[in-house]
């Protein structure tokens, strides 16, 4: 998918990553036996590495391969598997394959914004859920078919979307709990 | 250990080809058996893997791990009803089979020969238990070419492709073929693209080959894109061996010696098993220097697509391959004049390379025998949406929709009405009940205004509106729109709108003229084939299914039912 994603390239991201991850990429790019035609799959690795290709990493790049930030950004922006946002704790990915569509993925999908109260590639404000729509996962057999995280569920239906949040969140609240207080 | 011949193969295929008979149902003195499960992502999906790690853990137990194997498969197609087990040689299959059900599987079947009856597929017509694949009407007028070796070896396991003859097309054709006639018998098969195309394979070989230029390359396009669509996911996944092989093939034939698969990165399965089928490959010497002790050299390289349904346009494909966005250029030149990296290069889909093995051993006449007259041999189908069996499906060309999508799909579930058949994705059109005796080829389809495609398709059935299918294609159309040429980016942008203002009820009669002109606009003037198709969707809809456009324009009064419609006004004037 080629939709804008809203990036700032004159204003850093307010992110800081550690020194190593750059020269985990860094060592990575050197790696390469050329680096022509390589800009893909450095973004992959990029990606792997901070989860999300910040301007700044973006930037990182273009320097290294000594090619235009603009260059970077049209490749980064141009496919939909790049992202330039951190992504909340767990994905929730609503398959939007035409299998899905007829079997009532609309549904499941606007269920899961009003639940989360976040758009299609936002992120809940708690951190915990981002939602991307993905086209077809390939199990057009269990349609309609959610998956969290690389989980899958299938045969989804509205009432169920309840019951799938809650596995998360209460995982969440478990690893709260385990916590000591003063660590808080 | 390394093959440098093709006596060398044979005497391995020998070797190991005990367990494969038992699968085969030749004759054989093995006395053990095989328990085969699905591997494929749909049933991965549904825990096949806990199946396969109880099984085994169960056997361990009981002391058979001996004489019982189990074997992670590719996908049995058959996706409805997965997870997929069949044990051999005794050819009984299994269906929904979940990791509680691996103890009766061994204690009731293995140990006492005893069938587990609620595990076998009950046949929804008859209500009776169907013991063998052959039986089930889901696979009786099926023919598996492509799908050959998907749900009978394990992918992950080079000697069992060997044993069913893998590799041997490839020594041949570098042994005892010189390359011309290696292209002859792919033009003689009549083997058209399977990406959707339908370009015949042989003369894109051919025009390849006759290039004079040092490097050149061939790619395979594994950027399956199309939503609903994964044939080419469940060959890389179930059979990676045949691709790699058919790729050999085509680049001795071509002259090249550098291949790429380019490959979604959504499909981490379908990358881990090639991998290990390309790491094996040049272990044992089928990849690298002086192939079957001739002087062919040939490997092959991994790229990693990114999402971008357009890559599966060649040239946009090429273009991302050197790493850059993934927009079409003009054509002419061709790639297989001008391709990656300007070099000459050939670029072929997944299915069509994995028919390219079975049709040098067997033989180009035995592939032109199946199928109509303009397309041989046969396709693999996605079929999905409102129907009973989801899953995949191959056919021979020239079946009629009606066989695939009520004798081997099963029907409509629920009672429901057959309403229509949307084939060859965002690129196609529907089909109503009165064409559904059309037989199925690339021509025959392109008449209906439809296309074949990848081979995906999707049934509706009389709860859904196809104007609302009709706006789903168009807005997966506009976002994948690669924003190159103007027609594309802003065409289908603006058609999406105009389909969006209808199912809100609040168009005219104006509008629905406007679409139809903006879609013949965007048909002829658009840069690729990506969005000179995206119209599709919507103008066949609007052929079938004008009825339901008129049912959302507000300045029509429309007799429900009746299918006859008054317009208040003339069209083009407001109400």
């Amino acid at each position: 998918m080629t939709k804008p994603q809203e990036i700032d390239v004159m204003k850093p991201d307010g992110r800081e990553f550690p020194k190593e991850m750059y020269d985990e990429l860094e060592a990575f790019i050197e790696s390469l036996e050329t680096t022509k035609g390589a800009l893909i799959e450095i973004l992959h690795k990029a990606q792997g590495i901070f989860g999300y290709i910040s301007r700044d990493v973006q930037l990182f790049v273009a320097r290294k391969l000594g090619i235009p930030g603009a260059e970077v950004y049209g490749v980064v922006s141009f496919y939909s598997y790049f992202t330039t946002k951190p992504s909340g704790k767990h994905t929730i990915s609503v398959c939007m394959g035409t299998a899905c569509f007829v079997r009532g993925a609309g549904k499941i999908v606007e269920s899961f914004k009003e639940k989360l109260g976040i758009e299609a590639n936002e992120t809940t404000e708690d951190g915990l859920f981002t939602m991307k729509d993905v086209r077809c996962i390939g199990a057009c057999g269990l349609a309609p078919v959610v998956m969290v995280d690389g989980k899958i569920y299938g045969r989804v239906k509205v009432e169920d979307i309840d019951d799938i949040l809650n596995v998360y969140r209460k995982k969440e609240e478990q690893y709260a709990d385990k916590i000591p207080s003063g660590a808080k | 250990m390394q093959i440098r011949s093709l006596a060398e193969l044979n005497k391995l295929k020998q070797e190991a080809s005990g367990q494969i008979m038992i699968r085969q149902h030749r004759e054989t003195t093995e006395t053990n058996k095989n328990i085969l499960v699905c591997g494929g992502t749909g049933c991965l999906a549904s825990d096949s893997d806990k199946v396969v790690k109880n099984l085994e853990t169960i056997l361990k137990a009981r002391g058979l791990t001996e004489q019982v194997k189990v074997i992670r498969t590719g996908c049995f197609g058959f996706c409805e009803q997965g997870p997929i087990v069949k044990i051999e040689p005794d050819n009984v299959f299994y269906v929904r089979v979940g990791p509680k059900d691996a103890k009766d599987i061994i204690d009731e079947h293995i140990v006492k020969g005893n069938r587990v009856q609620r595990l076998l597929y009950e046949d929804p017509q008859t209500k009776e238990k169907v013991h063998t694949q052959e039986e089930m009407a889901f696979y009786k007028k099926q023919l598996r070419v492509a799908l050959r070796n998907c749900g009978l070896i394990n992918p992950e396991d080079i000697y069992e492709y060997i044993a069913v003859g893998g590799y041997e097309a490839l020594g041949k054709a570098l042994t005892q073929m010189s390359r011309n006639e290696v292209i002859d018998t792919v033009k003689k098969s009549g083997l058209r693209g399977r990406g959707g195309g339908g370009f015949p394979t042989g003369l894109k070989w051919e025009i390849t080959s006759k290039q004079q230029e040092e490097e050149k390359f061939i790619i395979c396009n594994a950027d399956e894109g199309d939503p609903g669509a994964f044939m080419d996911r469940s060959i890389l996944e179930g059979d990676p061996h045949s691709v790699i092989e058919a790729m050999a093939i085509g680049a001795y034939a071509i002259g090249a010696d550098k291949g790429i698969v380019y490959i979604r990165a959504e499909y981490p399965l379908a990358i881990s098993r090639l991998t290990t089928a390309l790491q094996q490959a040049r272990e044992s010497g089928l990849l690298g220097q002086g192939i079957f002790g001739t002087s062919f050299n040939f490997d092959v390289k991994l790229k990693y697509g990114a999402g971008a349904f357009v890559c599966g346009e060649e040239t946009a494909l090429i273009n991302s391959c050197e790493g850059k966005r993934g927009e079409p250029n003009y054509k002419p030149p061709y790639p297989a004049e001008e391709g990656y990296w300007g070099h000459p290069t050939c670029v072929n889909n997944v299915e069509t390379f994995a028919n390219i093995p079975v049709i040098m051993i067997r033989g180009a006449e035995w592939f032109a025998s199946m199928g109509t007259e303009k397309s041989k041999g046969t396709k693999v189908f996605a079929l999905a949406g409102k129907i009973n069996n989801v899953g995949l499906v191959e056919v021979p060309m020239g079946i009629t929709l009606r066989e695939i999508i009520f004798d081997i799909g099963g029907g409509i579930p629920h009672g429901k009405k057959f309403k229509a058949v949307q084939t060859g994705g965002p690129s196609g059109g529907v089909i109503t009940e009165e064409n559904l005796d059309t037989p199925i080829d690339y021509d025959g389809l392109l008449a209906l205004g439809t296309m074949m495609g990848s081979g995906r398709m999707i049934v509706m059935d009389e709860d859904d509106n196809m104007v609302n299918i009709a706006k789903f294609y168009l807005e997966f159309t506009m976002d994948e729109a690669c924003g190159r040429c103007g027609p594309g980016r802003i065409g289908t942008k603006r058609l999406f709108e105009m389909l969006s203002k209808i199912t809100s009820g609040k168009a005219t009669m104006a509008d629905l003229d406007a679409i139809k002109q903006l879609a013949y606009m965007v048909k002829d003037s658009s840069l690729c084939g990506l969005c000179q198709t995206a119209p599709n969707p919507v103008l066949s809809t609007m052929k079938h299914f004008w009825n339901e456009y008129l049912d959302f324009v507000k300045d029509v009064d429309h007799p429900q039912g009746e299918g006859k419609f008054v317009p208040k006004n003339k069209i083009g004037m407001k109400s």
